[in-house]
């Protein structure tokens, strides 16, 4: 019988022993939680929407009247009709770059000591414990390390309250993510692929240069990805550090001397900024660049995620 | 090679240390030249000497206490929804939507907070409350913010329990309902609680949100209602070191910085150490 039982009978049959042990009763309560269930999933979706409609709403001025002004304006938090986001953009994407810089390759190797040459040892797991627990220092305390370390003790080379000191600062901040993601990375690879390099003779080093970190990259890239649009929404250090709220003058400072010497702002100081404001012209003013810093920042961690779930693979 | 992948790890522990150094330091001296009675006064003014600790606590507590009204149901609703109900192709959608809400900067949040919390929930919902600034539009804000922090950690610990717990449960007559509350929820409680620790932890610790949508930047005096402006921690470290304020230099106000950012680092420590503990908890299990 069971070879000849066609799907159609199976699943009716299936469907008939379900209402015999139910007794035909349906699972109303089932349906009530479900309906509760999703109904916390819309109202947090619908936090998302109305936010969205909501920043474009209140930038509707700015975004039709004076777009390209506002995006070639410099800082300035005392008259919104001059007010814009270049210097804050050439900010984030600086100190971008300066996280990409330092943080990476300095998080990557210490997931790598982790994870491949002392998975096991006291120190690694001290160091896991730490990372874990940095991860959670909330970012206004990397601010004070950084206005510590970075401004006042090292001023002599970062220049004091520069784009540098505040691009070290937001390093030190995301690294404990750029190493627990790694971390993640690298363990998902499996230990034929190490073990097949160093079958053939690889070293360790080897090893891990031409097979594990390749086979990783994916979810490595995945982590400092997400880890570039935390530091670039991060605003909460950069103040302490000297991220300027007013009215930032570059004068004739040179692109070079601008970075060492000269004040410097970002996408979140300057959103910052201009919603301490008071008057409609104003919020559209801050509407505007924070919408241009939703947008950078979701679509950087969009990609992320597309990428990490496009090479998610099951070994 | 081996080397230089040891001092990456170093790094990471100098990191603390010097956290912890530059936090240590400063707090002491604080503590031992503020005049100790100007630690419980009327307020929180550091630049006239009132150095109110329970302004700032009160602050945060009531801050995190909103938020968590808000990112408990909604955050562990959507945790046992996506673990527990949601068909596979319908959850593939919706998680990284939620990651998404993870990532909106919290300026922005602070800035949502105040154009459309405050003026469209918040006074519809209770009118006495300050038209512009309060606490309890900047807590619904963290509330959003913490709410796929919670979701995503809970859905781990969910997600974590075996199969053939589930199936067991099936198998005696359960249906999802009871499946879901009285098999899977007990045997990750642990994750859920650690869930909620490292929500309220994120809740302490933001900054942003309060020092946009909280009002009082300068000072604030001591006050326990969440619709009136307010101060937290966070929020008064923001505005002892940026702008006009850091001209203070190295007097007794800049000092107080680092003294509550060391309140802070150990509160949020403990939290985070705890949740991580209850995390590891439930990965060991099964």
């Amino acid at each position: 019988m069971a070879l000849s039982t066609p799907a159609k009978f199976g699943a009716s049959s299936a469907a008939n022993l379900t209402a015999r042990i139910t007794g035909g009763k349906r699972d109303v309560k089932g349906r009530v939680v479900e309906w509760i269930l999703l109904t916390t999933l819309g109202i947090t979706l619908l936090v998302l929407v109305a936010l969205v409609v909501n920043l474009l709403d209140r930038a509707w001025p700015v975004l039709n009247g004076r777009f390209g002004d506002f995006l070639s304006s410099g800082l300035d938090a005392s008259n919104a009709d001059e007010a814009g986001v270049w210097q804050a953009i050439r900010g984030t994407l600086t100190l971008a770059i300066i996280v990409v810089v330092v943080s990476f390759p300095l998080g990557i190797s210490c997931a790598v000591y982790l994870e491949e040459y002392a998975s096991r040892s006291r120190l690694a797991r001290l160091i896991r414990i730490n990372v874990r627990n940095l991860a959670g220092v909330p970012s206004i305390v990397y601010g004070i390390l950084g206005l510590t370390i970075f401004v006042k003790f090292a001023g002599g080379i970062t220049g004091g309250r520069t784009v540098i000191a505040g691009g070290l600062t937001l390093s030190v901040l995301v690294l404990p993510v750029v190493v627990i993601t790694a971390s993640e990375a690298l363990r998902a690879v499996p230990r034929s692929i190490r073990e097949g390099a160093m079958g053939v003779g690889a070293t360790q080093w080897e090893t891990v240069r031409s097979h594990v970190l390749p086979s990783a990259a994916p979810g490595i890239l995945t982590g400092t990805m997400l880890a570039l649009s935390r530091a670039a929404g991060e605003a909460a250090p950069l103040l302490l550090v000297g991220g300027i709220t007013g009215l930032l003058r570059t004068g004739n400072l040179g692109l070079w001397e601008q970075i060492t010497e000269g004040g410097f702002t970002s996408m979140p100081v300057a959103i910052f900024s201009y919603a301490r404001q008071t008057g409609a012209d104003f919020q559209a003013v801050t509407a505007a660049a924070s919408l241009i810093l939703l947008v950078l920042v979701v679509v950087i961690n969009g990609l992320a995620i597309w990428l990490r779930n496009r090479f998610e693979r099951n070994w | 090679m081996r080397r230089l992948f040891i001092a990456a790890g170093l790094t990471t522990l100098l990191v603390t240390v010097l956290i912890v150094y530059t936090l240590v330091k400063d707090a002491v001296s604080f503590f031992i030249d503020v005049p100790k009675y100007e630690l419980w006064t009327i307020g929180w003014f550091p630049r006239r000497g009132f150095f109110d600790i329970k302004t700032l606590v009160v602050g945060s507590l009531m801050v995190t206490g909103v938020a968590m009204l808000i990112a408990v149901p909604l955050g562990l609703g959507v945790a046992v929804y996506l673990s527990e109900f949601a068909r596979p192709r319908v959850r593939r959608v919706l998680k990284p939507i939620v990651e998404v809400l993870a990532g909106i900067p919290s300026v922005v949040l602070g800035y949502f907070a105040i154009s459309f919390i405050n003026p469209n929930i918040v006074t519809v919902l209770a009118p006495g409350a300050n038209k512009a600034f309060n606490i309890a539009a900047a807590g619904v804000a963290v509330g959003i913010l913490t709410i796929p922090i919670i979701a995503s950690v809970a859905e781990d610990a969910l997600r974590a329990v075996p199969l053939s717990l589930r199936e067991a449960s099936y198998g005696l007559g359960a249906r999802r309902v009871a499946t879901t509350f009285r098999v899977v929820l007990p045997a990750s409680i642990s994750g859920v609680v650690a869930a909620l620790i490292l929500g309220i932890s994120r809740a302490v610790g933001e900054t942003m949100v309060v020092a946009i949508a909280a009002g009082a930047v300068g000072g604030g005096l001591f006050s326990t209602d969440p619709f009136q402006p307010g101060q937290t921690m966070t929020a008064a470290m923001a505005a002892l070191g940026f702008g006009s304020d850091q001209v203070a230099g190295d007097g007794l106000a800049f000092q107080s910085l680092f003294f509550i950012g060391f309140l802070l680092f150990v509160l949020t420590f403990l939290l985070n150490l705890l949740g991580d503990r209850l995390v590891r908890r439930v990965r060991e299990e099964y």
